[in-house]
């Protein structure tokens, strides 16, 4: 099966994965002047041919529920709508993962040139000075080996590269950056901000990877609300469109895609000398022989990459020493409240559309309250307005209202933008009991054995998720409006979102002074590997309710220049 | 819209985006307006008089059509499910998931069975009040009756697509109002929204 590759070519530095990490790796790599292999186990992307932007309902015959019906029989084909980027599935044929008894788990997987990039909600948000220091905070989670101070310098790097909308508030909770001018609130979130003067609850400007003006030869927003579907004119961010495809112009890229990474090989030494894959068009087996290794596979394909890349010298798996690999695994707690409110009811139709997502937010606002009892906090994403009817989008209604004819048609030309939501996104603490090991026996359609997931909330999570509730009720109420949303459940685990169904998996590698107790340094850098970095989420320590996605290319971005010095300094 | 022609427009887009960002960073209104006629390019969505349907026979495609126009009918504002295409995509739908025609075909089958016992004509003959008196039991709750009882889930099935095809066609999202899915050069809040909104809730 393993065919040694009559070639020896030595590459500089291969990067697995093209996600907000690897792409940032690529990016800062190349503009250094160094040779960089990019595997991805996705293809190319082509934006004039994979996005959907603009595109009405009607273009396609079956307007958005699949072409055999599916979504009436709620098959997910598409997990996001047919009308968004191609993004990636739930479920993978061929690729299956397994999840361990009494535990529940989704694993999202992104398989294409940019990773999640090209369909994520862009709301970019700075952790906080307490974010990096969680144990010394409030004696739970671990302690980065790196604090704000040392990663601010990147975070405005990685601001005034994507471009992040935004205003300077002075929250504690919600560090600001280098920001774009902010887009005007819409309506429903004008009335949200009046709700919370009321009850003291902030809503300010949201920070979004979109362009209010025009950023480094990416054209400024044209406000057609569709970043999910991928953008075109590249004004919302992605890691494909505004690192890769620069890159690739370097003439230092290589791309090696539909390559699914089977092991990171190791010498004699221990270092890693390369990399072996499928290549998934052939089905052929190859291998690259290389100086460095940047990991960026998303944190629980890295941690199953590493776990997989057993040898003599690693018998637990690569830079497992500290068995550390794997464990920790957080996600984001979400939990979310709707209403209908009846002062937005007929409100004169205007163009709502604005950049994909909400114009405003709610960061943490209680963080100095004393007796709460759960720790840490949530941040709260606001949803509303006119937004284009797809299919589904009045069956709600129509099965309310019940009844039919005139009646039915007014109903919901009522209803129409007079629904609020509020999303809450929390801070999970990592616990003993969530982490992922190798599946014993199951193996994908590679034969490259799965992971096997076991997830448990802990008290923490399942009290703020009573917490958002109440508040999301509040705010509802505020506005004259009532909720249609569910109350919560006595048995209130089965109200926070099922693990991984955030999809912002975290801390499975996490980094730390102590080789003993944690997998990576201050530099992402494997602790017994030097030459190995790992810079998607698994580093994290903890899973701060700011969505990881800034802080992976912070992050990897402070990676990517120490590894530059490392590698010109011949320490790797 | 023909991919090629697609393709061509989000060129433009693209470079005089591109071309005016030295300046302002602003799309002129004119292309703005170009873009939104452009994406806006309707093709016709019901297939007329001669439309051959593929997972419906003829009679039982004409009773969806009648169904169609009576949950969504022509209105002051704007035409009726069958002329958004209505039926059309649900025929299509059916001619590729068996599942779907079953539903659909044994709905029809039971709802001519129960009009013929009840008032001696098929569903697509019986008179307007005969039909409607049928349907209001099928769609409030308070009237169900065991007699009807399998009509519910049925009934619920086409007004679910006939709702999902009427607004997401050119009709009706014209008929809802929806005003967007083009280019804007600033996105802005017409105060006029505001103030209605603000008069309306309690927190004015």
């Amino acid at each position: 099966m393993f065919q040694a590759q009559p070639k020896t070519e030595i590459h500089d530095v291969v990067v697995i994965g093209s996600g907000a990490g690897g792409g940032t790796t690529v990016k800062v790599l190349t503009d250094l002047g160094m040779k960089v292999t990019l595997l991805e186990a996705g293809p190319m992307l082509d934006p004039s041919k994979d996005f959907k932007e603009h595109m009405w309902p009607w273009e396609v015959d079956h307007r958005g529920v699949g072409p055999n019906a599916e979504n009436y029989f709620g098959k997910d084909i598409y997990p996001f709508g047919y009308f968004l980027a191609p993004n990636g599935y739930w479920n993978i044929p061929g690729e299956p993962f397994t999840v361990a008894p009494g535990s529940e788990f989704k694993w999202f997987r992104s398989r294409i040139m940019g990773g999640r990039t090209n369909h994520y909600g862009r709301i970019s948000l700075r952790f906080s000075d307490y974010d990096f220091k969680p144990y010394q905070f409030d004696g739970l989670g671990n302690d980065w080996p790196i604090s704000y101070e040392d990663m601010s310098p990147y975070y405005d790097k990685a601001e005034e590269f994507i471009g992040i909308t935004g205003t300077h508030e002075g929250f504690r909770s919600a560090p600001d950056g280098k920001f774009l001018p902010p887009v005007a609130p819409r309506v429903h979130e004008q009335l949200v901000q009046r709700a919370g003067k009321k009850l003291n609850i902030p809503v300010i400007p949201s920070r979004m990877a979109m362009l209010t003006k025009p950023v480094h030869g990416r054209a400024a927003c044209h406000y057609c609300g569709q970043c999910g579907r991928g953008c075109r004119t590249a004004s919302a961010f992605t890691s494909s469109q505004a690192m890769i495809f620069p890159a690739m112009k370097t003439g230092r890229l290589t791309i090696i895609s539909n390559a699914m990474v089977r092991e990171i090989l190791v010498d004699s030494s221990g270092k890693a000398s390369g990399v072996s894959y499928v290549d998934k068009a052939t089905r052929t087996e190859r291998q690259i022989r290389c100086r460095a290794v940047v990991v960026a596979a998303s944190a629980c394909e890295s941690a199953r990459l590493l776990l997989n890349s057993k040898s003599t010298k690693y018998p637990n798996g690569l830079a497992n020493g500290s068995g550390q690999v794997g464990r920790n695994l957080t996600d984001t707690v979400g939990h979310a409240v709707s209403g209908i409110i009846p002062a937005l009811e007929g409100t004169p139709r205007h163009n709502s559309d604005g950049i994909g997502g909400m114009h405003v937010y709610t960061p943490w606002w209680e963080l100095d309250k004393k007796n709460k009892d759960f720790p840490r906090g949530y941040h709260i994403e606001i949803g509303g307005g006119f937004g284009m009817p797809q299919i589904g989008s009045f069956r709600g209604v129509a099965a309310k209202a019940e009844g039919y004819g005139t009646k039915l048609k007014d109903d919901i030309r009522r209803f129409y933008g007079s629904q609020v939501s509020f999303a809450g996104r929390g801070e999970m603490i990592p616990n003993e009991h969530s982490f992922l090991d190798i599946d014993p026996v199951q193996v994908d359609q590679w034969g490259i054995p799965v992971p096997r997931f076991h997830f448990r909330w802990s008290e923490h999570e399942i009290k703020m998720v009573k917490h958002m509730h109440a508040t999301f009720k509040d705010m509802i109420e505020a506005m004259g409006g009532r909720v249609t949303s569910p109350d919560l459940p006595e048995s209130s685990a089965s109200s926070v979102s099922v693990g991984g169904e955030i999809i912002h998996e975290a801390g499975t590698c996490r980094m730390g002074d102590d080789p003993k107790t944690s997998v990576l340094n201050k530099w992402s850098q494997a602790h017994e590997v030097p030459n190995l970095t790992v810079v998607d989420a698994a580093p994290f320590n903890g899973n701060p309710d700011k969505n990881v996605t800034l802080t992976i290319v912070a992050n990897a971005w402070r990676a990517a220049e120490h590894l530059a010095d490392e590698i010109k300094k011949r320490n790797v | 819209m023909e991919d090629q022609s697609r393709r061509d427009l989000f060129k433009i887009l693209g470079s005089s985006l591109v071309l005016t960002t030295a300046g302002s960073g602003v799309l002129s209104p004119a292309l703005a307006q170009h873009v939104h006629e452009e994406v806006a390019a309707v093709k016709s969505l019901s297939g007329g008089p001669n439309y051959a349907p593929k997972g419906f026979n003829r009679h039982n495609f004409a009773t969806l059509r009648k169904l169609a126009d009576i949950i969504i009918p022509k209105d002051e504002h704007s035409a009726g499910a069958s002329e958004a295409g209505a039926a059309e995509y649900i025929d299509f739908l059916a001619g590729r998931s068996s599942e779907l025609a079953a539903i659909f075909n044994g709905g029809f089958g039971w709802l001519d069975t129960y009009m013929h016992k009840t008032y001696g004509s098929d569903f697509l003959t019986a008179k307007p009040e005969q039909q409607t008196a049928l349907l209001d039991k099928l769609a409030f709750q308070k009237n169900h009756t065991p007699e009807t009882a399998p009509g519910v889930p049925f009934f619920a099935w086409v007004r679910n697509m006939v709702v999902d095809a009427y607004y997401t066609s050119p009709v009706g999202v014209k008929d809802i109002g929806y005003m967007g899915n083009g280019a804007m050069s600033v996105f802005s809040v017409p105060k006029e929204a505001v103030d209605y909104v603000m008069s309306r809730s309690p927190l004015a």
